[in-house]
C-alpha cells in the first residue's frame, strides 16, 4: 500500500497546509498533520486491499496533481441549477470552496448553524473540535487520511435539540478544474451535528464541466437521541472525473438516518458509507441507485454497524449497467455481541444493458449476537425478457417498452426516498440518463 | 379431585401483569369456555398453564391432578396429559410432519414408561386417526405447518390431540381465523374427543365455536380475572350484550 | 431454560461424545520429523515412485518455499510450526503392502470395526451395504475392498500410490490439473509431501455399480496427514463417492492438508459426498485437527459435479469445494452443512466459475453455530464473458444458537454476462423460541426439539446424502450440538 509514488496529492504539504483557513490553531494543525503522515504512510489504496478489490486507482495514482493551492477560482463562469425546492437555502461550492456570492443562504432560523467550513472555524472552533475527525476516525482509511491532511472548506450544519428546519438544505458542488497539464483535487469536508429531537433535511448535487478533476469528500454525521437526518446525494459529476464520496454517521438512541444516493456520473465514483447504530432503537435506510455507461466504475462501499441493541437497518440498492461499465456493491452489516433483537436487511439488484458491463457484488454478513434477524440479497440479470415481450405485444416499441422497464427498476429504490420533491427530482434525474443513451 | 385447580394466580409478561388472581376449577371430562375481549388474559392463561417462557407466575398456585404444575418443565406438562391447541399453530420448516409426530408421541410414550412404537405401529396407528378426522394423509407428508391453511393448521392440532390422548385439552382461540365450515370441521374433531376422562378449557373470543362445541361452564374473562361464570346461556347473553356491559356490570 | 444460559452451563459436555477418540496402539514407520527436499525424496522413494513425480514433488515444494500462509480466512490459531511434524507415517507391519485383506494387520480391521466401517468383504456381500471402501490410515491406503468386482467393469479403485504404479498414464495426465502444484499454500505443501488417497477411473459410460468411499482415519501424533485424490470419470459415465474422516482425541493440533481433484469428462457425473468429523479440539480449543483441503473438480460439456458436505469435526475447516464448470451446458453443485460448538472455527463455502455456456449452479449452504464457535460462508460465483445464458442460485442460511457464538456470510458475485442470472440470498437468525416451545408443548424434551429443529433447517442438503448416510448424518447433526440447550 505505501507504493505510491509521488504524484502530488500530498506535495508540499507543510508549507501549504500553514496558508490553509484556520492554521494556527494547535488541534486542527495536529489533525492536518496526522491526515498527511498517515496518507504519506497508507498511499492510496490497491486491489491487494480487501476493501478495494473490485475498484482500480491506478489511474489515480499514476495521474500528476497539481498542488493543492488555495482557492482555486474556476476559469469559466459556473451553472448552477436552481433549488429543487423553489427558494430553498443554497451554498454553492466551486471547486471544493465556498462560494458566497453564487449562494442563497439566507438569515438560519434559531437553533441553526449553516456556514462553510472555514468560515466556522473561526466562528465556530469548539464544534469542529469536538467531532472534526471524530465521528469518521482516521484509523487507516488512506482517502480519509488525504482529506484530513487538506481539509479547509466544506459545509458545517447544526441543528439545536428540538429544532426542525423545513426545508430541505440544499449543496451544489460545481467542479471545473484549473488549467493546466495536471489534474487537480479538492477535498472537501462536511460537518452535520443535530442534538436531540433535531430535523433536516440536506441535498448534495455534484456537477461541473470535464477537468478530470478528482473530489475526495468527507462527511461526519453525529445524529443524537430521537433526531432525524434525511440526506440526499446526486452524484452527476462529469465524465472524466474522479469522485469518492466516504460519509460516516454516527447514531444515538432512536435517531433514524435516512441516505440515498443516485450515482450517475464521474468516470470513477465511490460511494462509501459506515453507518454505527451507537443508541438502541436506532434506524437507518441506506439506498441508492447506479447507473453508468461507457467505461464508468460506480462503486457502492456500506458498512452498517449494529453496536447496540434493537435498531433496524435497511438497504436497497438497484444498479443498471450499460456499454463497458462496471458496478461494484460491497455491503457489510455487522451485529455486535451484544447488539441483540438487530434487524438488517440489504438488497443489491443489478441489471446489465450490454455484453461488456460487469457487475461485482460483495454484501456480507458478521453477526455475533444471536437474538438478530438479517439477511442480504443480490442478483445480476438483464431485463425480464417475459415483461419486455408483454409490452411489446401491448404496440409499445421495444426501446420505449425498455425504458419503462429499466424507470420501474430503479424507481424500486428511489422510491425509498421519503422526501416526495426530492423523490421526483431523483426520478427524473435517472429517467433523463436513461434517456441520454441507448438502452 | 378435580383435574385442574387454579387457585389467585397472578402472572406477568415482561414485567406487566396480566392476569391478576384467576380461580377456576375444572373436574374430569367436564368442558369449560373462557371468554373475554381482547387483552384480558385469555391467551396468557392458556401459555401460563403449558409453560412458556416469560411468562412468570407471581402469586398463587396450579395443581393438576393434585400435583403442583409449575414446577414442571413445558415437556414434563405435555407428558402429564396437558396439550395446547395453539391459535397460530408454529411452522417448522423441513421437519416432515409425520417425523414430529412420532418423535412427540414417543417422548410421550417414553416418559410414561409405555413401549415406543416403531414405524410400522406408528403408522397404524395414525392412520386410523387420519381417517377418523377425514384428514389427507399428503397433509402429514409435508413439513409441519409449513404452508398450511388456516383451516389445515387448525386440524393439525386436533390430530395431534387425537394421537397424544391428553387429559386436559387447552383450545387457544381454536375458531381464529377460520370460516365456518373449516370451524365447523374442526368443532367435529373436537366432539369426537370428548369423554369422560377428558376435560376441557376452550377459550374464545366468540359465541359461535360454543354452537358447535357446547360447554358445560361458560367464564368470562375480564382485565385478568374471572368476572362471571355460568352455563352455556351466559355464552349467549354475552353474544347479545356484548362484553362491555357484563364487564362494567361485574366490576 | 434460555438457551444462553444453557450453553454456558452445559457447553463442557459435548467433547466428552467425541466417540471416535481412541487411539489404536500400532507400530509405526516414519519419516524423520520436519521438512526438507530431503522429507519429499524420502517419501517419494518410500513410494517407489517414478522420477517424474519426485520431479513435480521437488517442484512444488520450491514454489512452496517460496509462498506465505493466507490470512483472508475467518479463522484464528498459532503459527504452524511446519518443521516440528512428522510428514510420513505408516503402519510398519503393512511395509510390504498386504497382497490382500486377510494379511492386513488384525488390529487395523479392529479399528475401522470401532468406526463402524467393515473391510471385510463377506459382510458387504451379505447385503449390509453397497459400498466399496478404500481405507486410509494415516499417511498409507490400507485396504481397498471390492476391487476385483469393479475391475470387471474397468473402474480402477484404489490407492493413489497403487494407481502411479499400474496406471502412471493416467495420474501423470490428471494430477494437478485441476489444483496445479502452485495453486495455494496447502495445496502446494499437499502436492510435495501427499502420502496417499484415492485414485479412481470410471470408464466411458460406465455408471459405477455401487458406492465408492474412502475412509480417512489420522491416528499417529504430531503427524501431518496429507492425502490426494483424484476422480476421473470418462465420458457418459456416473458415479457416487463419499469420504469420511475421524481422528483420536489429542492435544495437540494436527494439520490436514488434503486436495482432491475430480475430472468429469463430456457427459459424465460426479456426486462427491462428505461427512467430516475430526477431532474438533475439546471445549477450551485444546487440540483438534487444522483442516486446510482444496478440493476443486472441473466439468466438461454437459458434465455435473455435486459436492456435498456435512462439516462437524475439526478445531479449523478451511475448505471450499469448487466447480471449473467449463463445457457447455455443465452443472456444479454444493450442498452444506456447517456445525461449529464450543472453540470450533469454520470457513468455508465454494467457488462457482462459470465458463461455457448456458451453465448452471446452485449452491445450498446452511451454517449452525453454537457455543464459542465462529462459523464463516465464503463464496464465489463468476460469470464470466462467454458464459452466455448462464445460471446461478445460491442460498445461505445460518442459525445461531446461544450468544457468544458468530456466524458470517462473505460471498463474491462477479458477472460479466448480461444474459447470465445470478441470484443470492442469505439469512441469519436465531433457533426460533417458538418452534421450540411448540415442540417442546408437544412433549419433546427441549434437546431433541433442538435437534429435529436443525435436522428441518438442514434437510435440503441431508436429502442430497446418499440414503444410508443422510441417517448418520443427521445422527451427527443431534452430537455435534449436545451440550448446547440444557
Amino acid at each position: 500500500m505505501t507504493t505510491t509514488r509521488d504524484n502530488g496529492l500530498l506535495a508540499d504539504h507543510t508549507n501549504l497546509a500553514a496558508a490553509l483557513p484556520g492554521a494556527g490553531a494547535p488541534w486542527l494543525d495536529a489533525l492536518r498533520a496526522d491526515g498527511a503522515k498517515r496518507f504519506a504512510g497508507l498511499g492510496l489504496p490497491t486491489r491487494k486491499d480487501e476493501a478495494w478489490k473490485y475498484t482500480d486507482l491506478s489511474a489515480l495514482a499514476r495521474s500528476r496533481f497539481a498542488p493543492c493551492c488555495g482557492a482555486a477560482p474556476a476559469p469559466r463562469s459556473p451553472e448552477i441549477p436552481a433549488p429543487l425546492v423553489a427558494d430553498g437555502p443554497q451554498a454553492v461550492f466551486i471547486n471544493g470552496r465556498f462560494d458566497a456570492e453564487l449562494s442563497t443562504l439566507g438569515g438560519a432560523p434559531e437553533g441553526v448553524t449553516a456556514l462553510p467550513l472555514a468560515q466556522a472555524m473561526t466562528q465556530e472552533p469548539k464544534l469542529l473540535e469536538s467531532y472534526l475527525g471524530r465521528v469518521a476516525e482516521l484509523g487507516r482509511k488512506p482517502l480519509v487520511a488525504l482529506n484530513t491532511a487538506w481539509l479547509a472548506d466544506g459545509f458545517v450544519l447544526h441543528l439545536a435539540g428540538g429544532v426542525t428546519l423545513t426545508r430541505p438544505i440544499e449543496l451544489v458542488f460545481w467542479g471545473d478544474a484549473c488549467a493546466g497539464d495536471d489534474r487537480s483535487a479538492w477535498h472537501p469536508r462536511h460537518l452535520i451535528v443535530l442534538d436531540p429531537s433535531a430535523r433536516a433535511t440536506v441535498v448534495e448535487r455534484h456537477i461541473g464541466r470535464p477537468g478530470g478533476h478528482f473530489a475526495n469528500s468527507v462527511t461526519e454525521i453525529a445524529v443524537a437521541a430521537g433526531a432525524a437526518l434525511r440526506h440526499y446525494r446526486m452524484q452527476d459529476e462529469p465524465g472524466d472525473a474522479a469522485h469518492i464520496a466516504t460519509t460516516e454517521v454516527v447514531l444515538s438512541a432512536g435517531a433514524a438516518y435516512e441516505g440515498f444516493v443516485l450515482s450517475t456520473g464521474a468516470a470513477l465514483a465511490r460511494n462509501q458509507i459506515a453507518v454505527t447504530l451507537q443508541g438502541e432503537g436506532a434506524t437507518a435506510s441506506v439506498n441508492g441507485a447506479y447507473m453508468g455507461r461507457a467505461s464508468q466504475i460506480t462503486d457502492t462501499t456500506t458498512l452498517i454497524d449494529h453496536a447496540a441493541p434493537g435498531c433496524t437497518s435497511s438497504q436497497t440498492y438497484k444498479g443498471v449497467l450499460d456499454e463497458r461499465s462496471r458496478g461494484v456493491f460491497q455491503g457489510r452489516i455487522v451485529v455486535r455481541k451484544d447488539a441483540q433483537k438487530s434487524d438488517g436487511h440489504q438488497s443489491n439488484r443489478a441489471i446489465l444493458l450490454s455484453d461488456r458491463a460487469e457487475i461485482d457484488a460483495k454484501p456480507e454478513l458478521e453477526i455475533y449476537a444471536d437474538d438478530v434477524k438479517c439477511g442480504h440479497g443480490a442478483t445480476a440479470g438483464e431485463l425480464d425478457d417475459d415483461a419486455l415481450f408483454y409490452l411489446r405485444a401491448r404496440g409499445i416499441p421495444e426501446h420505449e417498452a425498455r425504458g419503462l422497464l429499466i424507470d420501474a427498476f430503479i424507481d424500486g429504490a428511489i422510491g425509498e426516498i421519503t422526501h416526495e420533491t426530492v423523490r421526483e427530482a431523483f426520478r427524473q434525474r435517472a429517467e433523463a440518463w436513461r434517456q441520454g443513451g441507448a438502452a | 379431585m378435580n383435574i385442574l385447580s387454579i387457585k389467585n394466580l397472578h402472572a406477568t409478561v415482561d414485567g406487566k401483569e396480566i392476569l391478576k388472581g384467576i380461580d377456576l376449577e375444572i373436574g374430569a371430562g367436564e368442558i369449560h369456555a373462557i371468554m373475554g375481549p381482547n387483552g384480558s388474559g385469555k391467551s396468557t392463561l392458556s401459555y401460563t398453564l403449558a409453560g412458556r417462557e416469560g411468562y412468570e407466575v407471581t402469586q398463587g398456585e396450579v395443581l393438576y391432578k393434585g400435583q403442583d404444575l409449575l414446577a414442571l418443565l413445558p415437556e414434563e406438562r405435555a407428558q402429564a396429559g396437558i396439550f395446547l391447541a395453539f391459535q397460530y399453530p408454529v411452522e417448522i420448516p423441513g421437519v416432515p410432519t409425520v417425523t414430529f409426530l412420532k418423535q412427540a408421541m414417543n417422548s410421550v410414550r417414553k416418559a410414561r414408561g409405555e413401549k415406543e412404537l416403531d414405524a410400522f405401529e406408528f403408522k397404524k396407528l395414525m392412520d386410523a386417526r387420519l381417517k377418523e378426522l377425514n384428514i389427507v394423509n399428503d397433509m402429514v407428508r409435508r413439513p409441519l405447518n409449513a404452508g398450511f391453511s388456516g383451516g389445515e393448521k387448525k386440524r393439525m392440532e386436533v390430530l395431534q390431540m387425537a394421537l397424544l390422548a391428553p387429559t386436559l385439552a387447552i383450545l387457544d382461540e381454536t375458531d381464529s381465523g377460520l370460516d365456518i365450515d373449516a370451524m365447523k370441521v374442526v368443532a367435529e374433531g373436537v366432539n369426537a374427543l370428548r369423554g369422560a376422562d377428558r376435560s376441557m378449557l376452550v377459550i374464545t373470543h366468540y359465541q359461535r365455536l360454543l354452537d358447535y362445541i357446547v360447554p358445560d361452564h361458560v367464564h368470562v374473562l375480564a382485565g385478568g380475572r374471572i368476572v362471571r361464570s355460568g352455563d352455556k346461556s351466559l355464552a349467549l347473553e354475552l353474544e347479545e350484550k356484548g362484553y362491555a356491559d357484563i364487564a362494567t356490570a361485574a366490576a | 431454560m434460555a438457551i444462553a444460559q444453557a450453553t454456558i452451563d452445559s457447553v463442557g459436555e459435548a467433547t466428552d461424545k467425541y466417540k471416535y477418540g481412541f487411539v489404536t496402539e500400532i507400530e509405526m514407520d516414519r519419516a524423520p520429523r520436519g521438512l526438507s527436499e530431503d522429507t519429499v525424496r524420502f517419501i517419494s522413494a518410500k513410494k517407489g515412485e517414478p522420477e517424474w513425480l519426485l520431479e513435480w514433488r521437488l517442484k512444488a515444494y520450491r514454489h512452496w518455499l517460496t509462498m506465505t500462509e493466507p490470512t483472508w480466512a475467518k479463522v484464528g490459531y498459532p503459527p504452524i510450526d511446519y518443521q516440528d511434524s512428522y510428514y510420513y507415517s505408516a503402519p510398519k507391519s503393512d511395509a510390504d503392502r498386504p497382497k490382500s485383506l486377510d494379511e492386513i494387520d488384525p488390529k487395523l480391521l479392529e479399528t475401522y470395526e470401532k468406526l463402524g466401517i467393515s473391510l471385510k468383504e463377506q459382510e458387504f456381500l451379505a447385503g449390509v451395504r453397497n459400498v466399496a471402501i478404500d481405507a486410509v490410515f494415516d499417511s498409507v491406503s490400507v485396504a481397498t475392498t471390492f476391487k476385483d468386482r469393479l475391475e470387471k467393469d474397468g473402474i480402477i479403485f484404489c490407492s493413489i500410490s497403487e494407481a502411479v504404479k499400474k496406471h502412471p498414464e493416467l495420474v501423470k495426465k490428471y494430477i494437478g490439473s485441476v489444483v496445479p502444484y502452485s495453486d495455494n499454500f496447502f495445496a502446494t505443501l499437499n502436492s510435495a509431501v501427499f502420502t496417499d488417497g484415492s485414485f479412481c477411473y470410471i470408464p466411458k459410460g460406465v455408471r459405477c455399480p455401487m458406492e465408492l468411499s474412502t475412509y480417512f482415519r489420522i491416528n499417529a501424533s504430531e503427524t501431518g496427514q496429507f492425502e490426494r485424490t483424484l476422480i476421473i470419470a470418462d465420458e457418459g459415465s456416473y458415479v457416487s463417492y463419499l469420504e469420511g474422516c475421524t481422528a483420536p482425541q489429542r492435544d495437540e493440533n494436527q494439520l490436514h492438508a488434503a486436495v482432491v481433484e475430480l475430472i468429469a469428462l463430456d457427459d459424465a457425473e460426479i456426486k462427491y459426498s462428505t461427512v467430516q468429523n475430526w477431532y474438533p479440539g475439546d471445549e477450551e480449543g485444546k487440540g483438534g485437527i487444522y483442516n486446510f483441503v482444496t478440493k476443486r473438480g472441473v466439468c466438461e460439456k454437459r458434465a455435473k459435479i455435486s459436492w456435498t458436505q456435512v462439516e462437524t469435526g475439526s478445531a479449523i475447516t478451511w475448505k471450499y469445494p469448487s466447480c471449473i464448470l467449463k463445457g457447455d451446458d455443465s452443472v456444479g453443485e454444493f450442498f452444506s452443512i456447517a456445525i461449529t460448538n464450543n472453540r470450533q472455527q469454520a470457513d468455508t463455502g465454494t467457488k462457482m466459475l462459470h465458463i461455457g455456456k448456458n451453465t448452471r449452479s446452485r449452491i445450498i449452504a446452511k451454517g449452525i453455530s453454537a457455543g464459542r464457535s465462529q462459523s464463516t460462508y465464503r463464496g464465489q460465483v463468476r460469470i464470466n464473458a462467454m458464459a452466455q445464458g448462464a445460471r446461478n442460485y445460491t442460498q445461505c442460511d445460518s442459525l445461531l444458537i446461544g450468544d457468544k457464538c458468530g456466524a458470517h456470510t462473505v460471498p463474491y458475485i462477479e458477472s460479466k454476462n448480461r444474459s447470465a442470472r445470478v441470484e443470492h440470498e442469505a439469512t441469519t437468525s436465531k433457533v426460533s423460541d417458538d418452534q421450540l416451545f411448540y415442540c417442546r408443548q408437544r412433549g419433546i424434551p427441549q434437546e431433541d426439539a433442538l435437534t429435529l429443529i436443525v435436522n428441518g433447517f438442514c434437510r435440503e442438503v441431508l436429502q442430497e446424502l446418499p440414503m444410508e448416510f443422510a441417517v448418520e448424518a443427521q445422527k451427527l447433526v443431534g452430537i455435534s450440538l449436545e451440550g448446547s440447550v440444557g
